[in-house]
């Protein structure tokens, strides 16, 4: 299963895919995505910096490509939900496992995925349904072959909004899981 | 002398407002058909400064429940202070329907015992008199004064009063990393407000024992939720559960031996019956959908809950030993966190439909769910333990505030403070 994964990175087929769909991304959800990455900006440099868990690209990758597509889509660290929905749409799908794929390659890195919902809707419910989304990120990454014990959630509700406001854009941007590297 | 004690009455006032933000009272609506009423200032026969104004406190409790217009001091032609001293020629001519008279009187041994006359103005009789006396409990002559209210309040309307209860609820203070959580223990009122758990992170979900001496609530610490077990008295704290996953919505069984609440360890959240004393659980649903906000019937054979196994969220109930789920609520796109009434005959539930989410009540009988409030975000309905009356949270431009409503929907209060107030619960009655 992991070595699976790890050749089909390699394929220059599915880096094309990757880089389209970012290309795609970039417009429609741009507010929220920056958001997101203003959040996490932190958290980023604690890996970065740890010289024995510095992702590798695998040693198959083509010398040629500048990029690693997943470096940009791991800088995605927060996944949007539609209200009362875990459903991970194809862009989210993308950059969960942009993270799994680094996981597998790091089995020394550990993240929490912290599930979110807006604030309408009863709260222990909330509480139940951000944890539905975390665990569905957490499905995708177990499946990738993720080991178990590198994953932990907790889901928050509505107890923890990132806009206060009671506005649809305000909901959008509360509906969420955010990955966090420990 | 009298100033010096005026002062040191200001300063423990004051004290009391820094440590404690208490909950204001605005009423809105209910004046109309509300029962006149004459409360004449009762007689201190103490010798003693009180630090209590009794015959206010009986006056604000009739008052806000709605049901009562209390009449001016200024507009009373006499005032009474023993029954042989009553004309009610006085009182039919300011057209109130009922009299209170009273006196407080030192009571042997220590403490207070308040006397009091309640008259039927037109018929000319007393309909009730009672000496009611400060207990050891810590409300003093404020709680004998609710006792007082309620006598009144029951002996009139033919249902129990709830002015000598208390309400639990969450207040959040400050923003961002630094909020500060309190679960606070407050007179029916607002008055005297007690923290009885302070966090940095949420607390959610207080559920007081039906012995009124505890209370289970959901706290967040350190990435894990578990369910604490509070007792009032002592302060102590017990951690119930705290497994992987959820561990929420705590509800009390009506014996008090057990809580049934919600937890995921298992993957999806399920229903559980867990022991107090010993831990031991049993699991009463077992679907991957959310089963959450359990409530267990006041007679102990049934426990509802939320669950969105059909899609949307609706209340289920279930045998209190297990077995299959029947769906109890229809109306709206969905309906959750239901609350039974105390004779377990109505459920208060939150609804939503178009107009978002408001406070329900389903009755079981004729399955009509009655809509009492009005939205667009409120939550958490409890009832009080007279079933007549309703509090819950709603959202405003300000903050999360409580509200209170008659289960016939015709009298409202909004209680607020600075701040976010929410997650009310009513305590059960006072034994």
């Amino acid at each position: 299963m992991k070595t699976t994964t790890l050749q089909r990175i390699a394929k220059p087929a599915t880096v094309a895919m990757a880089v389209a769909l970012l290309a795609a991304c970039g417009s429609k959800d741009e507010q929220l995505d920056q958001a997101a990455t203003q959040e996490t900006t932190r958290s980023d440099s604690g890996i970065g910096t740890d010289g024995a868990d510095t992702y590798r690209p695998p040693a198959q990758q083509q010398p040629q490509t500048p990029v690693d597509p997943d470096v940009a889509l791991r800088e995605k660290r927060t996944l949007y939900f539609e209200f009362d929905s875990a459903e991970l749409d194809s862009k989210s799908l993308e950059i969960v496992r942009a993270h799994g794929r680094y996981l597998l390659a790091n089995p020394g890195i550990r993240i929490r995925l912290e599930g979110h919902t807006d604030e309408r809707g009863t709260r222990e419910y909330n509480v139940a349904l951000g944890e539905r989304r975390a665990k569905s990120v957490e499905r995708v990454m177990l499946l990738q072959g993720v080991a178990r014990s590198q994953l932990s959630s907790i889901s928050y509700g509505e107890e923890n909004p990132v806009d206060l406001g009671h506005t649809e854009s305000a909901w959008a941007k509360n509906r969420r899981v955010e990955i966090q590297y420990r | 002398m009298k100033l010096v004690s005026t002062i040191i009455a200001s300063v423990a006032l004051l004290m009391g407002t820094l440590a404690h933000a208490e909950l204001r009272i605005r009423i809105d609506g209910g004046a109309v058909g509300a029962k006149p009423i004459a409360i004449v200032p009762f007689v201190n026969n103490t010798g003693a400064q009180l630090d209590t104004d009794v015959t206010q406190v009986i006056g604000n409790d009739l008052q806000r429940s709605g049901l009562f217009e209390p009449l001016p001091e200024n507009a009373m032609i006499a005032k009474p202070a023993n029954p042989q001293d009553v004309k009610f020629q006085n009182w039919r001519a300011v057209e109130v329907d009922h009299l209170v008279i009273g006196r407080i009187n030192v009571r042997p041994g220590g403490g207070y015992v308040v006397r009091f006359h309640l008259f039927d103005v037109y018929k000319a009789e007393q309909l009730i008199a009672f000496d009611v006396p400060t207990d050891s409990r810590s409300g003093g002559l404020r709680s004998a004064a609710h006792r007082v209210a309620d006598y009144i309040y029951e002996e009139v309307t033919g249902v129990p009063g709830v002015f000598d209860t208390q309400i639990a609820y969450v207040t959040v203070a400050g923003k961002g990393a630094s909020r500060q959580f309190r679960l606070i223990v407050a007179d029916a009122d607002g008055h005297a407000p007690k923290t009885v758990v302070n966090s940095g992170e949420p607390l959610l979900s207080p559920a007081w024992s039906p012995d009124f001496r505890k209370l289970a609530y959901v706290a967040f610490e350190d990435g894990q939720t578990s369910i604490y077990v509070h007792e009032l008295a002592s302060g102590q704290a017990q951690k119930l559960v705290s497994k992987r996953g959820h561990n929420g919505a705590p509800s009390w069984s009506p014996d008090g031996q057990e809580i049934v609440a919600s937890l995921s360890h298992r993957g999806s959240a399920d229903i559980y019956r867990i022991n107090v004393a010993n831990g031991q659980m049993t699991r009463l649903t077992d679907s991957s959908a959310i089963d959450t906000e359990p409530d267990w019937s006041p007679d102990g054979s049934t426990i509802l809950f939320t669950s969105d196994r059909g899609g949307k969220p609706q209340i289920y109930t279930v045998d209190a030993n297990g077995g299959r789920a029947t769906r109890v609520s229809f109306e709206g796109k969905s309906n959750s966190r239901g609350r039974y009434s105390a004779d377990g005959k109505q459920i208060a539930l939150v609804n939503y439909d178009d107009q978002g989410y408001r406070i329900g009540v389903l009755d079981l009988d004729s399955r009509q769910t009655n809509i009492l409030s009005r939205g667009p975000l409120d939550e958490s309905p409890s009832f009080a333990p007279n079933g007549a009356v309703l509090i819950y949270a709603r959202q405003t431009a300000q903050g999360g505030e409580l509200a209170t409503v008659t289960s016939d929907g015709r009298v409202r209060q909004r209680l607020s403070q600075t701040g976010s107030v929410r997650e009310p619960a009513w305590s059960p009655f006072l034994k």
